[in-house]
């Protein structure tokens, strides 16, 4: 039965280094954003392009420090399945927007009362 | 037709299946499965996430995030979510200690994060409500309660699960079984605060942006 405990499922270990990391610096990328947009210094479209940019950040910081994702985890295959999640993710969210953007510009001319209450 | 017997049992004979398939212990693949599961529902969000860049901007001449969303309140429920996340880590740490007790304390400080992060959800999809900007008022609103509705549920049901493991670390401890379900929880914990980082960038914040 000691076999059982000694080979138990390989599990991911955090260390109080990687939480407290983790947390710097996600307060650091969350702050700066809502700094930027509540402050509304920059133009709108470089803030979104910059907030965007820290929650791509922010976000692999979270795999890295909080999840402890990493190529050697599971022999490879977590990193293979979100790999793969990405890909999906990507594809949908880039064909949505395309098409949707398309189908609007491509709509018929509406009048420009109706367009503005649409 | 030869028995499984001989096929096991003589030198020499010709194994056609691996009787003897190796043991792997009890758990063994369970985190790579929740990693799965979590991952499918990366997709969910994913889609929705897709229908709100979609139909966000359909205010149905209603009103639109800038009339709506209050910053202060969307700062205050990131920053519970990120607290629940580092309380979550420490309560990991002391599983990885061997300490129930300690355990036990971050789970509930955990908690109670959690709890205050619902609250405050609740508390402004009420306001809107009372607004008159419920899911039913415009597009945009429908794909914004969706989406952060699906979320505020997904950490309801992980509150649920916190709750459930309390009570079994209560009475069995930190047994493989427990410390296993607690690393799936934590997996989940942390997945949900990744997602709010989308939900608070992509709907609060560019939402003031438009």
């Amino acid at each position: 039965m000691s076999h059982k405990e000694t080979h138990a499922a390989p599990i991911p270990h955090g260390s109080l280094r990687d939480y407290s990391i983790g947390f710097g610096l996600s307060v650091v990328l969350t702050a700066i954003p809502f700094w930027l947009v509540m402050a509304g210094l920059l133009p709108h479209a470089v803030t979104a392009a910059i907030i965007l940019g820290f929650a791509v950040a922010q976000m692999i910081v979270h795999m890295v420090y909080f999840l402890h994702l990493s190529g050697k985890l599971e022999g490879g295959w977590s990193l293979a399945a979100m790999a793969f999640t990405l890909i999906l993710v990507m594809i949908m969210m880039s064909g949505s927007l395309w098409v949707m953007y398309h189908l609007n510009t491509n709509m018929m001319p509406m009048p420009v009362d109706m367009r503005h209450a649409a | 037709m030869s028995t499984p017997v001989n096929l096991v049992g003589a030198e020499g004979t010709a194994a056609y299946y691996n009787l003897n398939e190796h043991a792997h212990p009890e758990g063994y693949s369970t985190m790579l499965g929740f990693w799965i599961y979590l991952m499918s529902d990366c997709l969910i969000f994913a889609i929705l996430f897709a229908c709100y860049a979609v139909l966000g901007g359909n205010y149905a001449a209603g009103p639109g995030p800038k009339d709506l969303f209050e910053l202060n309140l969307v700062a205050a429920n990131t920053v519970m979510l990120l607290f629940s996340s580092i309380t979550y880590g420490f309560a990991m740490l002391a599983m990885q200690r061997n300490a129930l007790r300690a355990t036990q304390g971050w789970l509930v400080v955990t908690a109670l994060f959690g709890l205050a992060f619902l609250s405050i959800e609740l508390y402004e999809f009420h306001g809107l409500i009372a607004e008159g900007a419920g899911p039913w008022r415009s597009a945009f609103l429908s794909a914004f309660f969706t989406l952060v509705g699906t979320h505020g549920l997904h950490v309801t049901f992980g509150l649920v699960w916190l709750t459930t493991l309390l009570v079994q670390t209560g009475i069995q401890g930190l047994t493989t079984a427990n410390r296993r379900r607690l690393m799936c929880l934590s997996m989940f914990w942390h997945f949900l605060d990744l997602i709010w980082i989308g939900v608070f960038t992509v709907v609060y914040l560019m939402g003031m942006l438009r």
